[in-house]
């Protein structure tokens, strides 16, 4: 279960995010099977489903908590961690491999001091491993968000995380 | 009343290049000529005809456009709506004749096709419920409620021999007639629908969601009165927006307009409707792993028997259908057993959608009778296969199917003939392959996806899939010896005959139907270690023609290796140890100067 110790934002919901989502359990009080209605809520209300919202759902519902962790465990859709707003995808497809993409993928996780699948405290950034995107001319590859970025050296990294400084 | 109106597909496929954009725009310019009281827009589900998307259509001419750009708008508002004249340029050229424009029921597509699901899907508006009435929607409810008793409304769906159209092919009047009866004093069943389409490459339940969802409330509510339930539930994937958003709207129309509710057409029937979302895991598409999932829980199959007749959502006598099927039922109902039997064969009535995909020109949705053979399917309505390819097998039933050869194209399609052939028919995937894929290759491609989406409750289903997968991997690399195909056979049945649901039970079926037609491309991977289609990577090698190659240097540059070697003007040559097989050089060459093989 090395998923829970994985580096993340830390949690703060606002007042109102929690509200919105007292509400949203009180709406479904009387329903049967209401849990995966709510879970799906929540994650809108939220953005994901950290261990503190899922602790408030067991305490409003008296669903075990171990129980939601099942359910929330089980659907791909449901996600424990954030990701970021920006949300980096290194290729680690054979030829960017061979190319340096491991170099630039551990580069990455020294500068952003980030493991594979975690985000940035701040929620800016989040990394994950990708496999072959089949942009293999281009080698090595990465990619944040929608845009590619291709033939890369360690050395430009820097200039490319500039660009999303906002 | 408007003396035109132009039918915009809303369906997926067009809206995702762009159909709602142009249907704004048309609007704006229709406004911007002064026709916004003659010319209306009606936004539609699908056509079926994807590959040509985005498509509209032009009544009353019956004009069909295809792949319309949002800069052609203003040539067809001020040329066709205003003056009359046709924009031939865009309009399918399939429908083109000799200076006049044929009917699109003309066309090869159309043709052979019989639309019964998708009857009204690209001809109404689906989220106007007034349109749905206007096309008989609704009477098959009322005359079930006030003309028939539900023993009466179980044997018309019986005698219409009427089967599950989400793949096991059970009589749905059957399924509704052991809901009804199995347990005498239940206080509570439930009409549940299974939209939870889960197969690569099917995608007719969504577009009966989108198209036309009204026909699916009609038809929950007449099983709810045929077995005595009160509730019913939609479980869709939550991958569907668009198809969840218009059934949010039909359900609250139809609560508007009293079709849904207490006491409907003032009788003592109620029934209520809800939706519920899956959350992206293929096993909930098996009937106990969905319910269990309505209930709240972790999606994992339960075992049965006790059957959901019996025992299912909520433990209460339950009926599941699928989307398709229950489309079937008001037409049943108001054109009778006799017109549903006359199509189809003798154990398949009526007809089934197909999603057209792979290598096909036509891709999309045809809903044909049951008995049409595959030939008839692939090379008419299909148009045959792109850039002159020779068809090599068609793959039925996804993850769950097997595959038709050439020797089998003229089968004639319905459950039983499907079956005997080592196939299903499924929920209507049919994916067809030409001789560039690799048969091998599909089947772990199926089977990385069955590994992938076993929920890990039963042992032959986790671990047997996953040591499947990985033989499979062992005959692409080509490290494999003839005993491993003795193994994996064996290993195929032990997983089918033990595991829990339908998704272990089924998942070796893709490798069982190519081991049988196509056991030849096996053993050149394992005999011969070649891949003849070329596509299992660890197999091939790449050459440089030397007649071939002018010494361009493209490739060298291109490889990202730097396998490729070689002076100016020169052939050059690929370092085999070096290369990765990335396929790059190959796609750079001017001169058609390498091969793989």
């Amino acid at each position: 279960m090395g998923s829970t110790e994985k580096k993340s934002v830390p949690f703060n919901g606002t007042a109102e995010q929690e509200k919105a989502l007292r509400e949203v359990i009180a709406a479904h009080k009387d329903q049967q099977g209401a849990l995966m209605p709510i879970l799906q809520q929540a994650q809108d209300i939220y953005g994901y489903l950290p261990i503190e919202v899922q602790t408030i759902i067991a305490e409003e519902t008296g669903i075990p908590l171990e129980k939601i962790y099942g359910v929330v465990t089980f659907y791909a859709q449901f996600s424990l961690f954030p990701k970021g707003k920006y949300k980096i995808s290194v290729c680690l497809g054979t030829a960017c491999y061979v190319k340096g993409s491991g170099d630039l993928y551990n580069k990455l996780k020294e500068k952003l001091s980030l493991e594979d699948g975690e985000c940035t405290p701040d929620g800016k950034f989040s990394l994950e491993a990708c496999r072959c995107i089949g942009a293999c001319g281009l080698a090595p590859v990465l990619t944040i968000n929608d845009d590619v970025y291709g033939k890369l050296t360690v050395k430009d990294l820097d200039d490319v995380l500039a660009k999303y400084a906002d | 009343m408007y003396r035109s109106q132009v039918l915009i597909c809303g369906g997926t496929g067009c809206t995702s290049s762009g159909s709602m954009k142009i249907a704004d725009k048309l609007e704006e310019e229709i406004a911007k000529n002064g026709l916004a009281d003659e010319v209306k827009v009606v936004r539609t589900g699908c056509f079926g005809l994807c590959a040509l998307g985005p498509i509209m259509i032009v009544y009353p001419e019956g004009t069909f456009y295809s792949t319309v750009n949002i800069d052609d708008i203003p040539e067809i508002v001020e040329e066709h709506l205003l003056k009359g004249r046709i924009v031939t340029r865009l309009v399918y050229d399939e429908t083109v004749a000799q200076n006049e424009i044929k009917s699109l029921n003309e066309t090869n597509f159309y043709k052979k096709q019989k639309r019964v699901a998708l009857r009204n899907c690209g001809v109404i508006n689906p989220e106007n419920i007034e349109e749905y009435i206007g096309v008989d929607g609704y009477q098959a409810l009322y005359k079930v409620l006030k003309e028939m008793t539900p023993d009466d409304v179980i044997k018309t769906i019986l005698d219409s021999g009427l089967r599950g159209r989400g793949g096991g092919g059970f009589p749905t009047g059957k399924k509704w007639q052991l809901a009804k009866d199995l347990v005498k004093d239940a206080d509570q069943k439930y009409v549940c629908c299974n939209a939870d389409e889960g197969d690569p490459g099917a995608f007719m339940d969504r577009s009966i969601l989108e198209g036309d969802p009204h026909a699916l409330i009609e038809a929950m509510a007449i099983a709810g009165y045929a077995i005595g339930a009160t509730q019913g539930y939609v479980y869709v994937r939550a991958e569907y927006p668009i198809a969840v958003n218009r059934l949010q709207i039909a359900i609250n129309q139809a609560k508007e307009y009293g079709m849904l509710g207490d006491n409907i057409f003032d009788t003592d029937f109620s029934f209520n409707l809800e939706i519920r979302l899956g959350a992206g895991a293929f096993v909930c598409g098996e009937e106990t792993a969905l319910m269990t999932s309505i209930e709240g829980n972790r999606g994992e199959p339960r075992p049965r028997p006790p059957f959901p007749a019996e025992s299912g959502l909520f433990r209460k006598p339950t009926v599941l259908n699928n989307v398709e099927t229950y489309a079937n039922i008001p037409q049943i109902i108001l054109k009778g057993v006799e017109w549903f039997t006359s199509m189809g064969t003798e154990r398949s009535k009526g007809t089934k959608v197909f999603a057209l995909g792979g290598k096909i020109n036509n891709t999309g949705l045809v809903e044909i009778p049951m008995g049409t053979t595959l030939r008839e399917v692939v090379y008419e309505i299909g148009g045959g296969i792109p850039n002159g390819k020779k068809f090599k097998a068609a793959q039925t039933g996804g993850p769950s199917g097997g595959c038709i050869p050439t020797e089998l194209i003229d089968v004639e399609i319905d459950y039983d003939n499907l079956i005997a052939i080592g196939s299903m028919m499924g929920s209507g995937g049919l994916i067809v392959m030409d001789e560039d894929n690799c048969m091998v290759d599909i089947a772990k491609f199926f089977l990385e996806f069955t590994v992938d989406e076993s929920c890990g409750k039963c042992t032959p289903c986790r671990i047997g899939t996953k040591r499947l997968y990985e033989m499979l991997e062992k005959v692409t690399s080509g490290n494999a010896t003839l005993e491993d195909i003795d193994k994996m056979e064996k290993l195929c049945y032990y997983i089918k005959n033990n595991s829990l649901c339908g998704l272990g039970q089924t998942a070796p079926n893709p490798v069982l139907s190519t081991l049988k037609y196509f056991k030849d491309e096996y053993l050149a991977h394992v005999v011969d270690k070649k891949c003849p289609a070329g596509v299992c990577q660890d197999l091939l090698t790449y050459k440089i023609v030397e007649d071939k190659c002018k010494g361009c240097t493209a490739c060298a540059r291109a490889c990202p290796v730097g396998a490729i070697s070689g002076t100016v003007k020169q052939p050059h040559v690929i370092d085999t140890s070096k290369c990765i097989k990335c396929g790059a050089c190959m796609s750079k060459c001017k001169f058609a100067a390498i091969i793989k093989e």
